[in-house]
C-alpha cells in the first residue's frame, strides 16, 4: 500500500493502558487517520455494577481525546467465551498449563478484531505489543521487539502472512521506560497507569478461586515419584510444573517442587531442590505448530526456542512432520517444559513461529508423570 | 468532512434564539428568585413569565408546573412521588415494556422497595393492547405510566384511550412526553394526563432543565428537601436562564410544530425512498406514518449495529442504535425486544435516523447515500 498517512486508516486496539495509549499517539504524530478501539471480552461486572472494562473503557475515552481520536467499543464476549475460554478450561481439565494469551492474539485480536477494523474501513490493525514487522524481499517478518524485557513475540508466534501485512507494532522499537517517557511529556491520562498483570480475564484476583468458579477442585495427594506421601493438593489443575510456591511441605533441606502430575490417579507428584533432574527433559512433541512465513524454514533445522514467556533462548533442533506437528530435540536438558505452554522459534531476532508444547521427553522416554 | 447530525432524539442544538435569552437572563438577572429585594423580584418575574409559556403549551396552569433537572428527574419524581404518596391505596403500578431507562429502572427501584409493577407488552408496531391494559388493572392500581412517544422507534401509544379507560378508576395517569413534545399537540385537559414529563434538550433547548406537570390536587412526596421553590414540591434554587432558554425553546416549538412535522415526514419519505434506490435489504421497525414525525427504526438485515454505527460515524453521519453501550457492551434495544422478542436479528441491526433543526434536505440525501454505500460494502 503506498497512500499517504493521512489517507491510510490504522485501527488501534487500545486497552487503556499505557502502550497502546502511546502506540495511537505515535501513529497520530505520524500523520495516519487513527481511530481507537476498545475491545470487550470478558464482563466481571461486580453485585455494584462496577466493571473493570468500564474503568479502562473510561481511560481509553480520555486518552484518545487527549490525542483527538475517534473511539467506539466493540464486543467479542462470545467469541472470546468460545474460542478461548473455553480452551482455556479444557486445557485445565485435561492437566495442563495453557497459554490464553496465545489463543486470543490468534483468535481474537488478530482475527475477529482484525476483520471488524476491516469492515471498519482500515488498511492497518496496530496494537501496543513490544514486537516489530519488517518486509524483507517481500515476505513479512516478525521481528523481537527491542526491549529485551518486554518482547512479546512469544504471545504473537501464531500470527501469520495475511495478518502481518495488515499489522502495525509502534512500540516494537522502543523500550518501556521510553514509552512511559512519551506518555508523560504527552501527558497522557494512562501514563501512571500500573502495568495489569496476569491473565486479563483473573486480573488481580486470587487465581485459585476464579478457577474453582469453573471447574471442580478435587483434592487429592501429594507423592514423590517413589510413592512417598507429602501431603494433600488442592486439586490438579492448581499447580504447573516447577511450581514452587503453595506447596505447603515444612521441613529441613532443599525447597520443594511440582515435577508431575497423575490425572487418573489424581496425583500431584513433587520433589526436592530447584534442580532436581525430574523436572528436565530433553526433547518434545509440539502440536498446532505455525509458522510466519508459512511453511517451515526446513524438514530439519536448528534454531533457538523459548518454552516460556521471557525464558532465555534454548538451542533445539526441530524436525517437522507431515502433520502439523514437530518433534524439538533440545541441546541441552531444559528444566520445567510444560504441556499446554507454547514452543516459539527464533532465528536471531526473528520470530519464526510456534505451537503448543504436547508431550515431553527425557532420552526419548517420555515423562508420563508430565502429562 | 461536513458532519450531518441525524440523532435530535438523543439531544438537540440548542436555537440562536433560546441562546440569546439565555445570555440577556445571565448577564442582566442574576438575582434568587425567593429573594425579597428588586434582584429577585426580576427573576422571579422572569421565572412566572417561563412558567405560564410552558403551562399554557400543554393546557395546564402555572401551578401545575414543576421544574426539574431534565426527563430522568421528572419521571423520577412522577413515578416514586406518587407511589409514595398514595401507597395506602394500593401498591399495583402499571408501564410498558418500551418505557425510557428513567421509567423502567424506577419502576424496578420502586419493585425492591415493595411495589408490585405490571410491565405491558406491545405488539409489532411497538404498541399497546388496550384489552392489555383492561387485564391487568386492578383495585389497587395505583399509577399508569405509559410512554407518549418511543424515543427509539417514535410509536406513538394510544394516551386519549388509556385515560378513557382509567375513567373512574382510583390510579393516575402518567405519560413520558420527553419525545413527543413539542411535535406533536399535547393537550392534558383533552387527553385525560394526570402527570407527564418533559425535558427541555430534545426540543433545541439547554440541557439540565425539564418540568413535570402534576394535575391541581394530585399530592406526590417531594425527594428534594430544602428550600419552598417550587411551592416546596422541590427544593432548590431555580436555574432562572435555563428556565428561561426552555420557555423560548417552546414559543418555537409551538409556533413551528406543523411546518416540523411535515418537514420530518418528508425527510423519512425521502430516506427510505434513498434506500429503495439503492436497492439494499432493509426494514422499518414500527409505522413510518403514525409516528413521531422525527424518528425512524430501521434495520438492515445482514449488517450488525456495533460496524453500522461506527462506519457511519466515520463516514461523518451521527446516528445511533436504540440502546445503550457502554465500554463495548451493546445490550440489544430492550424497546426492539419488546417488538420483535428476543432473538430476533432486529434487535443487532437496527439503526435509529431523528431529524431536527437545520437539517436539510440535502443532508438527508446524502446520509441516505452514505448508508447505502456502506451497506453495500458491509454486505456481501
Amino acid at each position: 500500500m503506498n497512500k499517504a498517512p493521512k489517507d491510510t486508516r490504522v485501527v488501534v486496539g487500545m486497552s487503556g493502558g499505557v502502550d497502546s495509549s502511546v502506540a495511537a499517539l505515535i501513529l497520530k504524530n505520524q500523520g495516519y487517520d487513527v481511530v481507537g478501539i476498545f475491545m470487550k471480552n470478558w464482563d466481571d461486572t461486580d453485585e455494584f455494577g462496577v466493571c473493570t472494562a468500564t474503568e479502562d473503557y473510561n481511560d481509553v475515552i480520555a486518552v484518545c481525546n487527549q490525542i483527538g481520536i475517534p473511539y467506539y467499543a466493540v464486543n467479542f464476549e462470545k467469541q472470546y467465551w468460545d474460542k478461548v475460554f473455553t480452551y482455556f478450561l479444557e486445557e485445565y481439565k485435561a492437566g495442563r498449563t495453557p497459554n490464553p494469551d496465545v489463543m486470543c492474539n490468534k483468535e481474537i485480536k488478530f482475527k475477529a478484531f482484525l476483520e471488524h477494523a476491516v469492515s471498519l474501513g482500515a488498511d492497518y490493525l496496530a496494537t501496543g505489543h513490544y514486537a516489530q514487522v519488517e518486509q524483507r524481499a517481500g515476505e513479512y517478518k516478525m521481528l523481537r521487539g527491542i526491549d529485551g524485557n518486554k518482547d512479546q513475540t512469544y504471545f504473537l508466534n501464531q500470527l501469520s502472512q495475511n495478518q502481518l501485512e495488515k499489522v502495525m507494532f509502534p512500540l516494537g522499537g522502543m523500550d518501556k521506560k521510553q514509552v512511559r517517557e512519551i506518555a508523560r511529556e504527552a501527558g497522557l491520562a494512562t501514563a501512571a497507569k500500573k502495568d495489569s498483570t496476569g491473565i486479563c480475564f483473573i486480573g488481580e484476583r486470587n487465581f485459585k478461586e476464579f478457577l474453582s468458579n469453573y471447574l471442580p477442585a478435587q483434592p487429592g495427594n501429594m507423592e514423590t515419584l517413589d510413592g512417598e506421601l507429602m501431603g494433600k493438593h488442592d486439586g490438579l489443575m492448581y499447580y504447573t510444573i516447577g511450581q514452587r510456591h503453595g506447596l505447603g511441605i515444612g521441613g529441613s533441606g532443599d525447597p520443594w517442587f511440582v515435577v508431575g502430575k497423575d490425572l487418573k490417579k489424581n496425583i500431584l507428584y513433587v520433589g526436592q531442590s530447584f534442580e532436581n533432574e525430574k523436572l528436565y527433559s530433553t526433547s518434545i512433541n509440539a502440536v498446532n505448530v505455525s509458522w510466519v512465513s508459512g511453511h517451515a524454514p526446513g524438514a530439519e533445522f536448528t534454531c533457538t526456542a523459548k518454552f516460556r514467556y521471557r525464558q532465555a533462548d534454548n538451542g533445539v533442533t526441530v524436525r517437522v512432520k507431515e502433520d502439523g506437528t514437530a518433534e524439538v530435540i533440545f541441546d541441552e536438558p531444559i528444566r520445567a517444559v510444560t504441556p499446554g505452554q507454547s514452543v516459539v522459534f527464533y532465528d536471531g531476532e526473528v520470530c519464526l513461529g510456534g505451537g503448543t508444547i504436547d508431550q515431553v521427553f527425557k532420552s526419548g522416554e517420555k515423562l508420563t508423570y508430565v502429562g | 468532512m461536513e458532519r450531518i447530525y441525524l440523532d435530535h432524539a438523543a439531544t438537540s442544538p440548542m436555537h440562536p434564539l433560546v441562546i440569546e435569552k439565555m445570555m440577556d437572563v445571565m448577564q442582566q438577572n442574576f438575582g434568587n428568585p425567593s429573594s425579597i429585594h428588586s434582584f429577585g423580584r426580576e427573576a422571579r418575574h422572569i421565572l412566572d413569565e417561563a412558567r405560564e409559556v410552558i403551562a399554557s403549551s400543554i393546557n395546564a396552569t402555572r401551578n401545575e408546573i414543576i421544574f426539574t433537572s431534565g426527563g430522568t428527574e421528572a419521571d423520577n419524581t412522577a413515578l416514586i412521588g406518587i407511589a409514595n404518596a398514595y401507597q395506602d391505596r394500593g401498591k399495583h403500578i402499571i408501564t410498558t415494556q418500551v418505557e425510557h431507562h428513567a421509567i423502567l429502572h424506577t419502576a424496578e427501584f420502586l419493585e425492591k422497595s415493595g411495589f408490585e409493577v405490571t410491565y405491558l407488552p406491545v405488539n409489532e408496531q411497538g404498541v399497546i393492547s388496550l384489552e392489555d391494559l383492561k387485564d391487568a388493572l386492578r383495585e389497587d392500581t395505583i399509577l399508569v405510566s405509559i410512554i407518549f412517544g418511543n424515543n427509539e422507534t417514535g410509536a406513538i401509544q394510544p394516551i386519549r384511550e388509556i385515560s378513557s379507560i382509567l375513567l373512574g378508576h382510583q390510579s393516575f395517569f402518567h405519560t413520558d412526553a420527553v419525545q413527543a413534545y413539542g411535535l406533536v399537540n399535547l393537550d392534558v385537559k383533552e387527553l385525560g394526563i394526570d402527570l407527564l414529563s418533559v425535558s427541555a434538550h430534545k426540543i433545541n433547548g439547554p440541557k439540565g432543565i425539564g418540568f413535570l406537570y402534576i394535575k391541581e390536587g394530585i399530592k406526590h412526596q417531594p425527594h428534594l428537601h430544602g428550600g419552598e421553590q417550587e411551592r416546596k414540591r422541590r427544593a432548590g434554587t431555580e436555574s432562572v436562564p435555563a428556565i428561561a432558554g426552555f420557555a423560548e425553546a417552546v414559543k418555537i416549538a409551538q409556533g413551528s410544530m406543523g411546518e416540523k412535522a411535515e418537514l420530518f415526514r418528508g425527510f423519512k419519505r425521502l430516506l427510505l425512498a434513498l434506500f429503495e434506490a439503492g436497492n439494499i435489504n432493509f426494514e422499518v421497525n414500527g409505522l413510518p406514518d403514525s409516528s413521531l414525525p422525527h424518528v425512524i427504526n430501521i434495520s438492515f438485515p445482514g449488517t450488525n449495529v456495533e460496524a453500522m454505527l461506527v462506519n457511519m460515524d466515520l463516514a461523518g453521519v451521527s446516528v445511533s442504535s436504540g440502546s445503550a453501550c457502554t465500554a463495548g457492551s451493546i445490550d440489544p434495544s430492550h424497546v426492539l425486544v419488546a417488538m420483535f422478542g428476543k432473538g430476533s436479528e432486529r434487535t443487532k441491526n437496527s439503526i435509529r435516523f431523528s431529524f431536527g433543526l437545520n437539517n436539510t434536505e440535502q443532508e438527508i440525501r446524502q446520509a441516505g447515500e452514505e448508508t447505502v454505500k456502506i451497506i453495500n460494502r458491509l454486505v456481501k
